[in-house]
């Protein structure tokens, strides 16, 4: 399978660099839907510019970017591209390499259950057979990287596809069944935006399934393995921000990374909900709508765990997408992660009901996003509720499709 | 070194001070008035009124209480006290400064309202200090300066240094502050003209009446308060309070068109008396074009020459201490009447304008041009930028082009803004080239402020507060450096350390840029809507966990079930 790989990298390559070279570059870089002020490319270079004034890049409210991403294009800002488009050639042979393996768990699962009779006679539609799983990985390298999203984002040089690059790299690691790796790859996913805290649960469910441990809290075996795994990851976690600590001296980049995370100070638009609800909120009630929406994001982790403990994988994919939906600052580099992963399930499409409404909704609201911007920003005949009404609908229609897929366990 | 000789120059040297103020033995305090009238060759007319109160006490020491008040307002007094300020220069104007048709000002000022306080190094909370100053201005002056407050408040690291004694270099106790959107009406004047120690009633305040002083182009009211030398050897100090007021009247709406000016025109009201508590009272009126330009009547024989803003100027003086001055009816009214059509003017030697570029709203460019008119000589300028935290500037695009090519300036002092904290500073020293435009252009990104941030009139715009260009400019004539009794209070007010310089500040354009607005009708819409979503997110989400699957017999139709009943009854097998 190597070569349709290759053959697939070349043309994702291809596209990135035609487009780098035209004058959509620049257009595309100031684009809201896909950069955030926590991750764009402009900001990168001010905080550099900034350090080379002797200024510390966190003095104002313009730099919200980890001290390890400081380390990381201190060196490279002149290849910045190549960088970029390596990434995402890394996040696609990653996930790749994930499915191909969670693929083969599949398989021997089915395997083993068909042997000891375990399928009612209805069900065996439902079976796969390797041939029809014998390209599932390939399109789900390709639906990332020809993904119109992933090419937008990489063109913009926005640091989502670097966190998205950690995150494959995790889930990698968790298929694989390295502990260590995972933890220590969670950790960093987790220093650099907080979100991907809630994928501790399913990698934990994975490992304890993969090992054979059942998931009883009066199992004394299921405790032994926690802590390991909270060990690595806490520990790992401690350690890249004492060295972060290092970088320039003062812990002055928690309240600007994580604080502005929490806090929402910054209400540019985008493609989220955030960002209208608190420019219209009262004062008074801000702190608490504030709370409400972040526990949003991490509350369904314990239901969904409970819920769909056999599936792990299916959970992670999960919690990708609705930390992509309710984080506070999300861009279309999120959504392209999880959309990524839907054809792991293809065979289950034609039970979904709704999935052409859903998928126009989401391709009517990605055009009109552009329109009613320019309309509300540049020529003045619309105001910000018509891209806030884009915004809403284009949130529903993803919720709505997670609720499909969601259909499938 | 040329950043230490223009910065260093700025904090006088003691003696020069002390011999402008040499006062007469026994006195206490001491109260001088002048105007100088200024034509200009557009047919407009600038008056300049300056009154300087002198206060022989020297509270910079500590625990000293003063409770005798003669000539220097209470008012004053005890704010310099109580928030132990050491300099404080406050101006309110209403209009700009037209620096291409009118010259240089004798007294700069940026349009609105600007403070900028310099405080004792024993004060130790000075943001506390001055958020009390602010207010108590506010009171004082009858203006809304309890709008500064942090967010466009900033600490200048070298461009207002002290006018008066001292060498502070410590930044942290200067507090700069500008309110571009401030109006200056009556309102202002009257609290203003009761400082005086005449008030209103004799010498010449009483041309000060406000319906005629708003009808005009530019007018600026302003109070400077420092601590002076009294002697060469500055054995004991003094406090300097100087009001300055400088108007300029239109050809066309006050002038009705006619190239006529008279002291009756510009204020109606002529001069009858000197101010009886005044050691000096002199009217000064700009003759240097006078053979060609107008004439003026009455004549006078008093004449003086000053070398000032780096030209040397003829004046006519009117002395209204003397009887003689008023002739025969009791009343002094000067007329200048034009001859015939002006020549060029004296280009000035530094210039700057301001303003936005760029398109919608998400983006914009500030664009300062600062002008070097001299035709040889190449001299510094520093630029000081404070924009408002809501236009996030990207330092990283400044680019400064002079004559097309690359000027790197030598001193760049940034401050980043803080959202909702603090501005942006921007300081920076470039060297301008003889006979030359300079261009620093800085991109900036307008944020999204939350709906109860916004003025009552959104989309009137954001004003951001004009720059200040200060520079050294090198002077064609040499300037005096030796001080004497009778200088006039005009070329006295910045004092000259070296003949061949002298200082300029100019301040350019206020800018006024619009900022996206979110609906202000919507509060209660938007929050329905979103949590709208977010609930159909959780419904669907709850749906999921907590459906349980059952199997369900398929219920038969009414007929069929009707016919189980009476099939029951008759003890035979039931329908399906």
């Amino acid at each position: 399978m190597a070569a349709p790989l290759t053959l697939l990298l070349i043309v994702a390559v291809t596209i990135r660099a035609v487009l780098f070279r035209s004058s959509w570059a620049e257009l595309i870089s100031e684009r809201v839907e896909v950069v955030s002020p926590l991750n764009a490319w402009k900001r990168v270079v001010e905080g550099l510019a900034l350090l080379d004034l002797g200024v510390s890049p966190y003095s104002g409210d313009v730099f919200h970017e980890t001290p390890f991403m400081i380390y990381l294009f201190h060196f490279v800002v002149d290849y910045a591209e190549i960088v970029f488009m390596v990434t995402d050639g890394i996040t696609a042979v990653a996930l790749y390499l994930s499915i191909q393996t969670y693929n083969k768990n599949v398989f021997r699962k089915q395997k083993y259950a068909l042997e000891s009779d375990r399928y009612p006679a209805d069900c065996l539609e439902l079976l796969r057979s390797p041939k029809e799983m014998f390209y599932i990985p390939l399109k789900v390298a390709m639906f990332y990287l020809l993904n119109p999203f992933t090419i937008l984002s990489c063109v913009a040089k926005s640091t989502c596809g670097l966190n998205n690059a950690i995150i494959a790299l995790f889930i990698l690691c968790t298929l694989k069944g390295s502990a260590l790796l995972s933890g220590i790859l969670l950790a960093l996913a987790t220093y650099q935006s907080i979100y991907p805290l809630t994928l501790f649960a399913p990698a934990l469910l994975f490992f304890l399934q993969r090992l054979y441990i059942p998931v009883n809290l009066r199992r004394s075996s299921f405790w032994f393995f926690t802590l390991q795994y909270a060990f690595i990851y806490v520990g790992s976690l401690v350690v890249i921000t004492g060295l972060s600590f290092f970088l320039l001296g003062s812990w002055d980049f928690i309240p600007s990374v994580y604080g502005f995370i929490f806090s929402v100070p910054d209400l540019t638009p985008n493609i989220g909900l955030f960002w209208y609800f608190f420019a219209e909120m009262f004062e008074h009630f801000r702190l608490f709508f504030i709370c409400v929406f972040q526990i949003n994001v991490f509350f369904y982790t314990i239901p969904l765990s409970i819920k769909l403990k056999e599936h792990p994988v299916f959970l992670i994919f999960m919690q990708i997408a609705i930390i992509s939906i309710f984080k506070s600052y999300p861009t279309v580099g999120d959504v392209a992660l999880y959309m990524a992963f839907l054809p792991a399930w293809s065979h289950l499409y034609r039970f979904l009901r709704n999935i052409f409404l859903v998928s126009c909704v989401l391709l009517a609201c990605s055009a009109l996003f552009p329109v009613l911007w320019h309309l509300w920003i540049y020529a003045g005949s619309a105001n910000s509720n018509f891209y806030y009404a884009i915004t809403l609908l284009f949130n529903f229609g993803q919720v709505k499709s997670l609720n499909l897929i969601s259909h499938f366990t | 070194f040329r950043l230490s000789s223009l910065i260093g120059h700025i904090s006088t040297c003691p003696s020069l001070i002390g011999q402008c103020c040499q006062r007469h033995p026994g006195s206490v305090d001491e109260f001088q008035e002048e105007l100088v009238i200024r034509p200009l060759h557009s047919g407009d007319i600038y008056a300049s009124f300056q009154f300087r109160t002198l206060w022989d006490t020297d509270f910079l020491q500590e625990g000293q209480k003063v409770s005798h008040y003669r000539l220097f307002p209470k008012s004053l007094g005890q704010v310099l006290s109580k928030f132990s300020v050491r300099e404080l220069h406050i101006s309110f104007t209403q209009g700009f400064w037209r620096t291409m048709q009118w010259g240089q000002p004798f007294i700069p000022s940026p349009p609105g309202a600007e403070l900028w306080v310099w405080f004792h190094d024993t004060v130790s909370d000075v943001d506390g200090n001055w958020k009390e100053l602010t207010n108590v201005l506010s009171g004082i002056f009858c203006a809304s300066l309890n709008f500064i407050d942090l967010t466009n408040t900033v600490q200048p690291s070298a461009s207002f240094k002290p006018l008066g004694l001292g060498n502070a270099t410590d930044h942290r106790f200067l507090r700069y502050a500008t309110l571009p959107r401030e109006i200056v009406c009556t309102e202002n004047l009257t609290p203003w003209k009761k400082l005086l120690p005449c008030g209103s009633k004799a010498g010449l305040a009483v041309l000060l009446k406000s319906e005629k002083l708003f009808h005009s182009s530019f007018h600026s009211q302003a109070v400077h308060i420092r601590p002076v030398c009294q002697d060469e050897q500055c054995t004991s100090k003094a406090w300097e309070l100087r009001q300055t007021l400088n108007v300029v009247f239109d050809l066309y709406t006050a002038g009705q068109g006619k190239k006529e000016w008279s002291l009756f025109k510009m204020f109606s009201r002529t001069l009858t008396e000197a101010c009886p508590l005044a050691t000096s009272s002199k009217v000064y009126v700009d003759i240097t074009d006078n053979p060609e330009l107008f004439e003026l009547s009455p004549a006078t024989p008093l004449l003086s020459q000053a070398v000032v803003l780096g030209d040397r100027r003829t004046y006519s003086v009117f002395d209204l201490t003397r009887a003689e001055t008023f002739g025969q009816l009791r009343s002094l009214n000067l007329l200048l009447r034009w001859k015939g059509d002006g020549g060029e003017m004296l280009r000035p030697l530094l210039h700057a304008e301001r303003y936005v570029a760029g398109f919608g709203l998400q983006t914009g460019e500030i664009h300062t041009v600062i002008y070097n008119n001299h035709p040889y000589r190449a001299f510094p300028v520093l630029l000081m930028d404070s924009v408002p935290w809501y236009l996030q500037l990207y330092i990283h695009t400044l680019t400064v082009t002079s004559k097309s090519r690359d000027n790197k300036p030598s001193y760049i002092h940034y401050q980043p803004a803080k959202d909702r904290h603090r501005p942006h500073l921007l300081e920076m020293l470039i060297q301008l080239p003889p006979h030359s435009m300079t261009e620093v252009t800085v991109q900036f990104e307008r944020a999204l402020l939350k709906w109860t941030e916004y003025t009552p009139d959104p989309n009137h715009g954001f004003y951001v507060g004009s720059s200040v260009v200060s520079a050294l400019v090198p002077s064609m004539v040499a300037m005096n450096t030796n001080f004497t009794q009778d200088q006039p209070l005009f070329s006295s007010f910045v004092p000259v350390k070296e003949e061949s310089s002298y200082f300029v500040r100019v301040y350019t354009e206020p800018l006024l840029v619009n900022l996206p607005t979110p609906d202000f009708s919507m509060p209660y819409n938007v929050i329905c809507l979103t949590c709208t979503v977010v609930a159909v997110g959780y419904g669907s989400f709850y749906n999921l966990l907590t459906r349980t699957f059952q199997v369900d017999e398929p219920s038969l139709p009414l007929a069929k079930r009707l016919a189980n009943l009476i099939r029951r009854i008759r003890g035979v097998p039931l329908l399906t």
